[in-house]
């Protein structure tokens, strides 16, 4: 099957990963992302109709726990790798 | 004390007799590390005070006869397995600086188990990659060539073991990350069933993919750990609560009339190459002597396998780095890499908006097939075998500016992950003085069965004698 | 010419759940008030390698409400991640619910209307952000105490047409959620949380209107009042000029007294949901979804009926004994107790504020029996003031014979003026009744 080239707007999906790009960056993932994805578009030959998706390989269900409380981090081992610090809480430049 | 001869079975033996202490083992391959990582570039982070004082106590509980499956013996963890006050790094220089608070369950197990942690290996940043070369840092080499890749993602466990660096080399599996630097290494390498083992606190990369083992020289060797290493653990809701069957005790299970399944379609394979096919079928022929059955099976959707594997894992992947934000720890994300940026973009762009029925969904769907097909067979052989890879290792940065083409390196090696199978890379020969590996396949749990026959493969070649010599 | 507009009002309520533990991890769910970042754990702090394991209590809880409010549980469920990007989220998703909610298709009474509710289902709280200057820069700090905290969110089909209904809506849902003993239910606690959607459509329309806007962030009932009122007439002045509403997410300004757009940080909501594959999923069998419904005590509307019914109580006791379950329930304790008649009971519980909490049922008995006496008046005595009453009173008899109900209040007031303050109403109301048959 000739599979049809697709193109990413590579732009707004770094947008929606929350990666900035440099414009060298966005071209030349641009290329090879396309490549992969018309690669993968193959699957369209599949026939699945009627076949459930598999999301857990298992076969597990219904996996808990009980309500109880297990000790957990002090507020210095929370914090031992925190970029930014202040008074107890994570700090981070102004998000507005 | 020749550390690049030594099994951890016969390390055991040793420092039970006294022949030498921990201490001096573990000595041995801080040295080996200092002669030769320069080279190979095998360790991120070594952790030689800790160790050495470890290895102290073990000694002091070896005298006292007190025993305990791994005590004072070294091995090396990879750099996705989290550890209390040991720099963990993924392979990543975005979290080159992190220094957990905790250890992962595996961890835990294979302290109480007296095993010495030596350091922590190089690998491709955050498992992404069959070669190595992705990691952040210097690209391990192979031992055998140091030209070549040796394999990856646990490019850096699987030198440590080669090169008796440490006896022992833990790994993650989500695609190939285990069997192939196993094969390419010269090593026996074990993919879990999914579940199997504990993945809490090992840094995930697709969840519903990654499998956490190891590698060693032997097969002994590596029942051992797996004794140790698997078991449901409550931290983990995706652990499956199955009792550990002693593996070490059932190796010597009889396999004649064992039926073993040759996929069709993998033997078809274009790109394969013609020295690997050779190496692959002299041992079958090898295997035959043993009184197995080989049979033809099909797998039919073997060439869908790729095209679902790099929709679902990437998807998977995109997710499960979102929480490396530059908050909590670690540095901000326009640091990733080149290859976990493109694995982001293109899972955050298979489960978007207008795409997500037809890459997503489909592919899980495919999935269910792959499964399926392996589900199939399984009711006519007991295992499956294959080569583990169809070239031998490559050159360093032959396959690196085309992501495609490395992606498909795996192509014997994925479908065991999609269909959460376990698998076993074991050597099998050499070609051009390089390493290959074969891959033996079971049903869900059938690890013992995987052990057995390549335990007796084992007893008529001992490729594992074959070290490397390191230029 | 103006035209006449109809608000059509759909409401996410948010509840935080009164568990020992979090959601997915031992931490302490209890979380108001403690120092910053002093519960946590890899798991809700999203630390590499940490795994999520879904509280059982939490499930079944939030089962238990959705059955309360009529809702089906389906056999199936699932978790879901919902990916976007905040620092309050440690792991850049929510573990949330997309397409199989734990309970859905459900509806609660609201005066004579049926508000239908869509789905109830079960995710996890965020972290807490606060925005300040320091060291001379502005920040964001952020505390990870709450994250993880489990939450369910209700969600009601657009089905409310006034601040009222709302109102009434919140308040019912609250004493259920109480009822249940599953959450405070305080919004000035945070531990339940209002997101109306508020938008226009003409009087006598059939049809949804093709935009909604989010009212976020308002922590007082009192707030989301007058939010939806000044939204109401915001709207209604774009539309009578003839213009399009802006679906947006606003939030209220008390200062400034309106509504203001809030900034949206994701692009364009696209959450890419998939299944949550650290979870495995969830199966509910018919024994187990029963078993929680009998779990599930005597619901407010079934209190309120009951008390009128048995005691011959009026909806306005009925409903003031029914606020909260501890109430209902030491009414009917005194009521066993003693053999002082069930209305006198409900009517000294309601008019004088008694603190149950701390004074036993028997003391309570002795209190109304003493005032009982204080008031005691001679059968006699209490007929003769009965007849003054009724001789100076015809047209009072005439509404009383006609059916006004109020006219029976204000003959009953006539007597206990009579009788100079003495005597007891309810006595008072059973004689004048007897008399006026």
């Amino acid at each position: 099957m000739q599979s049809k080239k697709i193109t990413i707007d590579v732009s707004h999906t770094a947008k929606l990963a929350n990666l900035p790009l440099t414009i060298a960056e966005e071209n030349l993932f641009s290329n090879q992302l396309s490549s992969v994805l018309t690669y993968v578009q193959q699957l369209a030959e599949v026939e699945t109709k009627d076949i459930e998706p598999t999301a857990q390989v298992t076969g597990l269900v219904n996996v808990f726990r009980e309500d109880i409380i297990t000790p957990g981090l002090s507020q210095e081992e929370a914090l031992k790798n925190a970029p930014g610090e202040y008074k107890g809480f994570f700090k981070v430049k102004s998000i507005f | 004390m020749d550390v690049t001869k030594l099994t951890i079975k016969g390390a055991i033996q040793s420092l039970k007799k006294k022949e030498y202490s921990s201490k001096e083992l573990v000595q041995g391959c801080l040295d080996q590390i200092k002669r030769h990582d320069a080279t190979l570039h095998v360790f991120l982070t070594v952790d030689e005070k800790t160790a050495l004082q470890n290895a102290q106590e073990a000694d002091e509980l070896l005298k006292q006869d007190i025993t305990k499956p791994l005590l004072g013996i070294p091995i090396a963890l990879k750099d996705l397995y989290t550890t209390n006050n040991l720099r963990t790094t993924a392979g990543s220089k975005i979290i080159n600086n992190y220094m957990p608070t905790f250890d992962a369950t595996v961890v835990t197990k294979l302290k109480e188990a007296g095993a010495i942690i030596i350091g922590k290996t190089n690998e491709d940043a955050w498992g992404h990659g069959s070669s190595g070369e992705n990691t952040d840092y210097e690209a391990t080499r192979n031992p055998y060539d140091v030209t070549r890749v040796p394999g990856g993602s646990s490019s850096g466990s699987a030198v440590a073991v080669a090169t008796g660096m440490s006896l022992a080399g833990t790994g993650t599996d989500t695609g190939s990350s285990i069997r192939l630097p196993a094969a390419y290494c010269n090593l026996v390498g074990m993919k879990p069933t999914y579940g199997r083992v504990s993945r809490y606190g090992i840094i995930s990369m697709a969840s519903s993919f990654d499998t956490i083992g190891h590698m060693t020289k032997t097969v002994y060797d590596n029942a051992l750990l797996y004794e140790i290493t698997a078991g449901c653990d409550p931290k983990d809701a995706t652990s499956v609560d199955v009792p550990v069957p002693p593996y070490t005790k059932l190796l010597e299970k009889d396999i004649k009339g064992l039926r073993i399944g040759i996929p069709k379609e993998y033997f078809d394979l274009q790109g394969m190459q013609k020295e690997i096919q050779e190496v692959t079928q002299t041992a079958m022929k090898d295997l035959e002597s043993l009184g197995v059955q080989f049979k033809e099976i099909s797998l039919p959707h073997t060439s869908y396998a790729m095209a679902c594997y790099y929709i679902l894992v990437p998807s998977e992947i995109s997710s499960n780095l979102s929480r490396y934000d530059g908050i909590r720890f670690g540095h901000m994300r326009n640091q990733f890499g080149a290859e976990a940026k493109r694995r982001i973009m293109l899972g955050t762009y298979a489960l978007s908006v207008g795409y997500y029925e037809a890459f997503y969904k489909k592919a899980a769907q495919v999935r269910t097939c792959i499964k399926k097909d392996f589900e199939n067979a399984f009711k006519e052989v007991d295992v499956m075998i294959m080569p583990s890879s169809p070239t031998i290792p490559f050159k360093i940065g032959e396959k690196a500016s085309d992501p495609l083409a490395m992606y498909l390196s795996d192509i014997f090696l994925c479908p065991v992950n999609i269909a959460g199978i376990p698998g076993l890379s074991v050597p099998c020969g050499f070609t051009q003085q390089l390493p290959v590996g074969m891959q033996i396949v079971g049903p869900q749990f059938s690890e013992e069965r995987l052990y057995s026959l390549a335990g007796e493969y084992e007893k008529i070649h001992e490729w594992y004698t074959h070290i490397p010599n390191i230029k | 010419m103006k035209k006449i507009y109809e608000p059509v009002i759909g409401l996410e309520v948010h509840v935080e759940l009164k568990t020992n533990s979090k959601m997915f991890c031992g931490c302490p769910a209890d979380h108001f008030g403690k120092e910053p970042n002093t519960q946590t754990c890899p798991v809700c702090l999203g630390l590499p390698g940490a795994l999520p394991v879904p509280n059982k209590k939490a499930i079944e809880w939030c089962i238990k409400l959705g059955l309360a409010l009529h809702c089906t549980v389906p056999a199936e469920s699932k978790f879901d991640r919902k990916n976007y990007f905040y620092p309050d989220l440690p792991k850049g998703y929510q573990i949330s619910q997309y397409d199989k909610p734990l309970c859905e298709n459900g509806w609660i009474q609201i005066n004579d209307r049926k508000i239908r509710i869509r789905r109830v289902h079960q995710e996890e709280d965020t972290g807490k952000l606060q925005h300040i200057e320091a060291e001379g820069q502005q920040v964001t700090l952020v505390d990870f105490n709450r994250s993880g905290v489990p939450l369910v969110e209700i969600v009601t089909e657009p089905d409310f047409h006034t601040i009222d209904e709302v109102d009434q809506y919140v308040k019912q849902i609250r004493r259920i959620i109480r009822y249940l003993d599953i959450s405070n239910a305080d919004m000035e606690k945070g531990s339940m949380r209002l997101e109306p959607s508020i938008s226009l459509r003409v009087s006598g329309s059939d049809e949804l209107p093709n935009y909604r806007v989010e009212l976020k962030n308002i922590n007082s009932f009192r707030f989301v009042r007058k939010a939806i009122e000044f939204e109401i007439k915001r709207q209604s002045e774009i539309l009578d000029l003839g213009e399009t509403i802006v679906q947006q997410t606003r939030g209220w300004n008390e200062s400034k007294q309106v509504t203001l757009p809030q900034r949206e940080k994701e692009e364009a909501h696209d959450y890419r949901y998939f299944p949550e594959p650290d979870i495995p999923p969830m199966r509910f069998t018919n024994v187990f979804v029963e078993g929680i419904r009998k779990q599930i005590p005597e619901l407010p509307d079934a209190k309120k009926s009951r008390f009128m019914k048995t005691y011959n109580m009026n909806e306005s006791v009925a409903d003031i004994l029914i606020q909260e379950k501890e109430l209902g329930e030491y009414f009917e304790k005194t009521v066993r107790l003693s053999q002082i008649p069930p209305v006198i009971i409900a009517n000294a519980l309601v008019n004088q504020s008694m603190d149950i909490q701390n004074v036993k049922p028997e003391e309570f008995i002795n209190v109304i029996n003493k005032k009982q006496q204080e008031k005691q008046v001679d059968t006699g005595v209490v007929e003769t003031a009965i007849e003054a009453v009724i001789a100076s009173n015809a047209k009072a008899i005439e509404d009383y014979k006609k059916g006004k109900v109020s006219a029976l209040m204000f003959l009953i007031g006539m007597v206990k003026r009579e009788l100079k303050g003495k005597g007891d109403a309810t006595t008072i109301e059973i004689e004048l009744k007897k008399r006026l048959a």
